[in-house]
Parts: C-alpha cells; sequence; structure tokens
C-alpha cells in the first residue's frame, strides 16, 4: 500500500474524461504541460539535449533517485532532434547478447510508459517482420533468433507462406529481383507516438521538480585541472556551463545531444568515436490501414510502417556523407520509391506527402557510447545512431542510476567509450544498420 | 545532392564517388604508441564546419583525392592538384 501511495504521489496529474468534459464546455485552456523558469545558477546536474535520453535522464534521476535540482537545456525546443524525427519503432531483437538484454528492458519500460507517465503513448505491439532476400541473410536471422530465444526475447525464423498470411500486401513470389525467402518475426515489436514520449517524460520529470529550458544553447563547458587549454580534457572535472542566457555552475554535466554529440564534448575536451550523419525518411497520404506489422528490409535498406491515420511511414539507411546539413535528396526519394514497390508492388499509386532528415550520430560498431569520460563530471549517452528511440527508456533509466551511484551500471559496461582502447567493440552492424 | 570537384574529372554528383571520411595523417607505425593508433583509428573531430576528407572517384578516375568540405553547408573549396599527396589516403 505505501508503494502504490508513493507511485501515485509521483505520477503527474491524469488527462481524464472527465477533465476533458469540464475544460471542453467552459472553454478553458488547458494549463501549461510544464514550468518555464528562470535558470538558476546552480544545479546538481545539467543534462544537454531535450530529446527522449535527456528527458528520460532527468526523469529517473528524479523518480529513482530523489535528485530533482536537474536542468535538461535545449538550444531549440523539446523534441526538436532525432526524438521528433525517428519514425518510432521499437523491438529487441538484436544480434548481441548485451544488446538484446539492453533493448529488451527498454522494451519492458515503453510497456508500462502509459501508466508510468500517466500519458497515453499509444503503444502499439503490432509485431515485427524483417525480410531476408538471400541465404546469407537468413542465416544472420536463424543466428539472431537464437540469441533471442537464449535470452527470453520472443523471435523466430518464418517462412514466405506465414508472412503472407502476417502481411499480404507483401510481394512473396519468386517474380522480384530480390525475392521474400524468409523473415525473422518478433511479436513484441511495434510502434510508439514519440512525441507524446517527449511530453509524457518532460511533464512527468516537471512534476518531480526537474527543470526543461528550451532555447538555451550551450556554449562551453567549465573545467578545472585537466591536461588542455582553460582546464579541460583528461583529467579535468566539470564545473559548469556557459549558456546564451548565462553561466551556470554544475558538478556533472550529462551529453544527451546525437547529431551535435562530437560540438558538446569537444567542449570538455573529449573526442569522441562519432561521425554525424543525416537519416532521410518520408510519409504518404493517408489510406486504410493494410499493413499490420512493422516490415523491414535490411539488403533493401528500407523499413515501412503504417500509423494509426493510415500513412505508411518509410525510413532508410543514413547517407554516407558526413554533415549536419539536413536537406533531402532527389536520391533518397528515387531509391526509396523503387525499393517500396519491390516490396509491395500495389502501393505504386500513392503519393508521397513529405520527406525529412535528421542528424545521427554513428560509431564504428553501430553500437552507443554511454557512461563515463577520462572528465570527472562529464558523462555522455550518445553514438545512438539511427536506433537511439527504441533505447531512450533505458539508455535513461541506466544513466541516472550512473550520475547517482558514482558507477557504470552492469547494463551498460559494454558500451563504455573505453571499450575503444581495449578493441572490445559491439559489433551491431548486422541488427542495427537498417533493422528498424 | 553533392556536386564534388574531383581533380581529373571535375564537378561529379556524390553518388559517382566514395565517401571516404576525414583525412588525417596516419601515425608512423614504427614509433606510434597504442593510444595514437586508437586516436587514428577511431577518433574523429567531427566539426560542424571546414573538414579536410579524402573522396573516391568510384565511377571516374578511379583515384583518391582531398578536399575541404564544408559540413553544416556542404560547400567545397580548395581542392589540391592531382598528386598532391596531404591527405592520409592520397
Amino acid at each position: 500500500m505505501g508503494e502504490l501511495r508513493r507511485r501515485l504521489r509521483r505520477r503527474p496529474p491524469k488527462y481524464s474524461a472527465a477533465a476533458l468534459a469540464w475544460r471542453g464546455m467552459r472553454g478553458d485552456y488547458w494549463p501549461r504541460v510544464w514550468r518555464d523558469t528562470e535558470l538558476k545558477s546552480s544545479y546538481d546536474a545539467v543534462v544537454v539535449g531535450g530529446g527522449v535520453h535527456g528527458l528520460a535522464t532527468a526523469y529517473y534521476l528524479a523518480r529513482n533517485h530523489g535528485i530533482t535540482n536537474v536542468a535538461v537545456v535545449d538550444k531549440a525546443y523539446l523534441g526538436s532532434g532525432a526524438s521528433g524525427r525517428n519514425t518510432a519503432i521499437v523491438r529487441a531483437n538484436y544480434l548481441t547478447p548485451e544488446g538484446v538484454a539492453f533493448y529488451d528492458r527498454s522494451l519492458q519500460l515503453y510497456n508500462t510508459m502509459a501508466l508510468d507517465l500517466n500519458i497515453n503513448v499509444m503503444m502499439s505491439e503490432r509485431g515485427h517482420l524483417t525480410l531476408a532476400h538471400n541465404d546469407s541473410s537468413l542465416r544472420t536471422m536463424n543466428w539472431r533468433a537464437e540469441v533471442n530465444k537464449l535470452q527470453g526475447v520472443n523471435s523466430c525464423v518464418i517462412g514466405p507462406d506465414e508472412i503472407s498470411k502476417i502481411a499480404p500486401a507483401l510481394d512473396t513470389s519468386l517474380h522480384p529481383r530480390y525475392p521474400i525467402l524468409g523473415a525473422l518475426y518478433h511479436p513484441p515489436g511495434g510502434i510508439v507516438r514519440h512525441d507524446a514520449v517527449v511530453w509524457g517524460y518532460a511533464r512527468a520529470a516537471d512534476h518531480m521538480g526537474v527543470e526543461m529550458h528550451q532555447k538555451t544553447e550551450v556554449l562551453d563547458i567549465l573545467c578545472e585541472g585537466g591536461d588542455g587549454p582553460d582546464g579541460k580534457g583528461p583529467g579535468g572535472k566539470v564545473v559548469g556551463v556557459r549558456t546564451n542566457r548565462g553561466d551556470v555552475s554544475t558538478p556533472v554535466v550529462v551529453n544527451c545531444t546525437a547529431g551535435w554529440a562530437g560540438l558538446i564534448s569537444a567542449m570538455a575536451g573529449v573526442r569522441l568515436p562519432i561521425t554525424t550523419h543525416p537519416l532521410q525518411a518520408a510519409v504518404t497520404e493517408p489510406v486504410k490501414v493494410f499493413l499490420p506489422t512493422v516490415v523491414v528490409s535490411g539488403s533493401l535498406h528500407v523499413y515501412i510502417s503504417q500509423t494509426d491515420r493510415g500513412e505508411l511511414v518509410f525510413g532508410a539507411a543514413v547517407d554516407a556523407v558526413a554533415t549536419y546539413s539536413i536537406r533531402g535528396s532527389l536520391e533518397f526519394t528515387e531509391e526509396l520509391a523503387g525499393h517500396v514497390l519491390e516490396l509491395m508492388p500495389s502501393v505504386s499509386r500513392m503519393r508521397l506527402l513529405r520527406q525529412w532528415s535528421g542528424l545521427c550520430d554513428m560509431t564504428p560498431d553501430y553500437s552507443p557510447v554511454m557512461g563515463f569520460t577520462p572528465v570527472d563530471g562529464f558523462l555522455v549517452d550518445v553514438g545512438w545512431g539511427t536506433y537511439g528511440f527504441k533505447a531512450a527508456p533505458v539508455s535513461g533509466e541506466q544513466m541516472a542510476e550512473a550520475v547517482a551511484t558514482g558507477r557504470t551500471p552492469e547494463l551498460i559496461e559494454p558500451f563504455a567509450l573505453s571499450r575503444f582502447e581495449t578493441g572490445e567493440l559491439v559489433g551491431e552492424k548486422g541488427a542495427a544498420s537498417v533493422g528498424h | 545532392m553533392l556536386l564534388v570537384p574531383c581533380p581529373n574529372c571535375g564537378p561529379r554528383n556524390s553518388t559517382d564517388l566514395r565517401y571516404g571520411g576525414e583525412s588525417h595523417a596516419r601515425p608512423d607505425p614504427a614509433t606510434a604508441t597504442p593510444q595514437q593508433w586508437r586516436g587514428y583509428l577511431y577518433l574523429r573531430d567531427n566539426p560542424a564546419g571546414w573538414l579536410r576528407e579524402n573522396w573516391y572517384c568510384r565511377s571516374g578516375c578511379r583515384r583518391w583525392f582531398t578536399v575541404e568540405r564544408n559540413t553544416a553547408t556542404n560547400e567545397f573549396r580548395s581542392p589540391p592538384m592531382p598528386g598532391d599527396k596531404r591527405g592520409g589516403k592520397a
């Protein structure tokens, strides 16, 4: 009973049907979802980056560890980066045991999120099909299925007959240039409304006292005692953050800035094994629901899901050239259309409504970089590349634990920055590069 | 689309070339420390601004070359002359 009462107190107020009716009748404005406060001169921790990772870190710092004197700063608005641009797919069918354990925990947190945050995140556990077009990818699917089963994650390899039962729109004949030979079927995979996840974390963190500061750009990270200029670099420690709204003193800075991770880390004198690449995605006009699962093809560089509103959302691989520019390209649209029609010839007359891109921070082994750095008090939760959204809840939980306890939690030990020194890379390219 | 100035073939669409990443001088294998090798292998500057980088002219002259590109605007400048061996892979 005590536990229940504690949980209830920590939950933000509910959006109930009664409240909706009451406000609807009175024509009231809804109150602000999170406060807009002045920047204080000192915090226990500053989280740079107001996306799902940053907000989840702040939320779990407050909820699990009682650290509420925390500021989340973002140079634009909350969820303006990859958190609002991803294709919202969640799954746990990775290739390495480290990866599977990690993403499985994330999926569990997504499943209880609506209850924990008291907001409808529209979690739709609709199943996830990763198609194999040749023998070698079928072999990798079997490998992934076996690793998943060992870890207690529901995955199996199915043949074309079963695929066409699950998703009749897919062309499972032998006519296409790359026929569908089989698929890795992962029933717990699905999609979540990504904006609701951002707002839910922000609202719940705000309710516990965390401050969200939008349009607050970090200009420099103040350090002392390090090897480099201005006391930055290995051996030093963080003492504060310089923003466009003034200086803030803090012993802990968590870098959750995805595409901009390299720039923020450089402010503390930490070099990262990261390059920034744009990833393009597109959405069609809405039609009647015909695609019940998420469909992914690694060989054709495409992943497809149909939203509850009926639009098809397409994503692709990252652009090959490292850049901070997020302009779309015609090559992307052409290639995407060709590949989608190869899988589903029946959608040939659908029209694309919109295309956009977001920045991805890619690492050499397609696994993230999490935890402590050679600069004391400077933590990173970066290198999330194209798979950050599905990992946000568990990353926040684990990063919060690292900040609160000063030790690296076991679940994220494999993803430490020091793995590039020791050569213990966590190779997830086979399961992460396009497998969303 | 990116128009990449190949020193031999002139401006070409980036899809005709292979992107080779940041251009850094390779440390001398005889004297390099493990830390220097690690830096050369994995660590990147990844600036939002001018960057020296390598390209391979895949469907043209089939040679590696080094140019500078602004990663915020994708503008190119100062392509070096053919045979210039400034970059790591040149």
